[in-house]
């Protein structure tokens, strides 16, 4: 549904995105990761056609964003940073006038406010005027605005930043159940939402996106992945590190692989060694990665490196 | 069509809900008032007009118009509200022009409730009922270029002060390049010509024809185009600061 080729944006003479190529199709929740400032907004802007970019494409449902850019926006809900919208609109009147500026007259855009009225639950807030709602109703205000229309796709720029955790945690199931029918691409900088809710995530630093990968295929980047943790009796940190490199921990030992691919057989081996040795086992992991670790490693600028 | 008209809709609503849009239209109406009676001289000159009426709408509008257009695109860009609008299925031609639209409205509706005015000389007197009705349009339309240019104004930060008095001395200059003791002041060190071609972009030379009843349709032009001009500068503007 999405598609982006090579798009560029340059603000005067800094590069705020470079390069950068996706494609989400129907079906797939993107998430789309970076520290601040990385270009996650600017590609959003670039994708919902409200910034034409500087060099690139992109394609919506078939319909070039630049060229035609009515026929896309009919397609896309978009959710802006901070859930940008009219304060001195009541709920009701802002979403009338959403699903009226998307064509909705009548029966068809009262439907329309009832379903996703009742989706975001705001029955209770119908009446009260935006500006006097909590961050989260706000947030779920302009959420039910973004999905007036039903679209095929759509794009939110963190959809849970400010809420609290019961919030996130609603928003976040949300997002899982909609993405089913739809194409959707989200922006976080909080990289448990990732296992929440995406089927895929993209990790993006100065503008490049520099990792794109199922969660798993991310977490696996993690040094961390596959290693072994062992905390036995009688274990010795030299028998082991014929297996690899280790590192002693407060009484345990971690294992790390020497070779990614072969991780299971790490394992393996620890067992074995294990056996021969006749240590008592206290306790032993095997490690999933940590995508808090991945993504500090590859967003950290070089000088911090 | 029906787009631009959801757009209205909003931003007249918009002009409601908050005092501002009562307290606007009182001290517009006392401040015609006082201009009219009292400044004006309306009783001493003794003639069935409302020259003395229409005659402060120029300077009247400099401080009032660029007050009702100072928010419509400044409190778009600060609130971040521009990034809904220009996504949704509209073109910036059409949000630009609705916008314009319903601040004129609303103007409309301020001008209309002048209509005391009317009632007055036609009851102290027999005036010229289409020279009045040419002094409303003329002064609808001046009201409409003021409008246009502080739309232009509002878009180019999204700081409403900023925007009010970039709006006024712009709208002064406009005023100033027609008012006589500008132009008298001016013949001294230019030609004739270009003095006349200076006080062309005037409003006060413009609206001067509607004033004594005569619509004419080089001043009918200059107003629209004005207007013209100043929501296609915006759009570039609107247009300048998405691309970066």
């Amino acid at each position: 549904m999405i598609r982006i080729e090579n798009l560029v944006k340059n603000f005067g003479a800094k590069r705020a995105v470079d390069g950068v190529s996706f494609a989400v199709e129907r079906g797939e929740v993107l998430g789309f990761l970076g520290p601040n400032g990385a270009g996650k907004s600017t590609t959003m802007r670039m994708i919902t056609g409200f910034m034409p970019p500087s060099s690139g494409r992109v394609t919506v449902g078939g319909h070039d964003v630049t060229e035609s850019p009515l026929e896309a926006k009919r397609l896309i809900g978009y959710l802006p940073e901070s859930a940008a919208s009219y304060s001195d609109m009541t709920v009701r009147g802002f979403l009338n006038f959403a699903a009226e500026l998307r064509g909705l007259r009548g029966a068809a855009r009262r439907q329309a406010v009832g379903r996703v009225v009742e989706l975001c639950f705001l029955q209770s807030v119908l009446r009260q005027s935006i500006d006097t709602l909590s961050k989260g109703y706000r947030q779920r205000t302009c959420l039910a605005q973004a999905l007036i229309h039903d679209p095929e796709v759509l794009v939110m720029d963190e959809p849970t930043e400010g809420l609290d955790p019961n919030q996130k945690h609603e928003i976040r199931n949300l997002i899982r159940e909609l993405g089913a029918k739809k194409a959707i691409v989200f922006s976080t900088h909080i990289l448990e939402e990732v296992d929440a809710a995406c089927t895929r995530a993209i990790i993006i630093d100065r503008g490049r996106i520099v990792a794109n990968g199922t969660p798993d295929e991310l977490r696996n980047l993690s040094e961390l992945a596959g290693a072994v943790t062992l905390s036995a009796h009688g274990a010795s940190e030299e028998k082991l590190s014929v297996l690899g490199r280790v590192e002693s921990l407060n009484g345990a030992f971690r294992v790390y692989p020497r070779d990614k691919a072969k991780v299971s057989e790490l394992a393996q081996a620890v067992v074995e060694l294990v056996a021969r040795e006749g240590w008592k086992v206290e306790g032993m992991y095997s490690e999933r990665g940590e995508l808090d670790e991945v993504f500090r490693r590859i967003t950290l600028p070089d000088t911090v490196k | 069509m029906r787009i631009i008209w959801t757009i209205v809709k909003r931003e007249l609503a918009a002009y409601f809900t908050s005092p501002v849009a009562y307290v606007f239209l009182v001290i517009f109406l006392l401040l015609t008032g006082f201009f009219t009676f009292t400044a004006g001289n309306f009783f001493e000159r003794g003639e069935a007009s409302l020259a003395a009426f229409f005659g402060w709408h120029p300077w009247l509008y400099l401080v009032l118009v660029p007050a009702v257009g100072m928010r419509v695109w400044a409190e778009e860009r600060r609130s971040g509200t521009i990034e809904l609008l220009l996504t949704m299925p509209v073109a910036t031609w059409q949000a630009i022009l609705a916008k314009f639209l319903a601040s004129w409205l609303f103007l409309a509706l301020a001008l209309a409730l002048t209509f005391p005015a009317i009632v007055t000389v036609n009851v102290l007197g027999s005036p010229d009922n289409g020279v009045i009705a040419a002094g409303y349009l003329g002064s609808f339309l001046l009201a409409g270029a003021y409008l246009a240019v502080s739309c232009m104004t509002s878009a180019m930060t999204r700081n409403q002060v900023v925007a009010f008095i970039l709006s006024v001395v712009v709208c002064l200059f406009l005023i100033l390049a027609g008012f006589n003791p500008v132009t008298d002041l001016m013949v001294r060190w230019a030609s004739p010509a270009v003095v006349d071609t200076i006080a062309a972009f005037s409003v006060v030379t413009h609206f001067d024809g509607f004033q004594r009843g005569v619509i004419d349709s080089r001043d009918l032009l200059f107003f629209l185009s004005v207007i013209g001009f100043a929501l296609f500068a915006t759009g570039v503007i609107i247009r300048g600061h998405r691309s970066g």
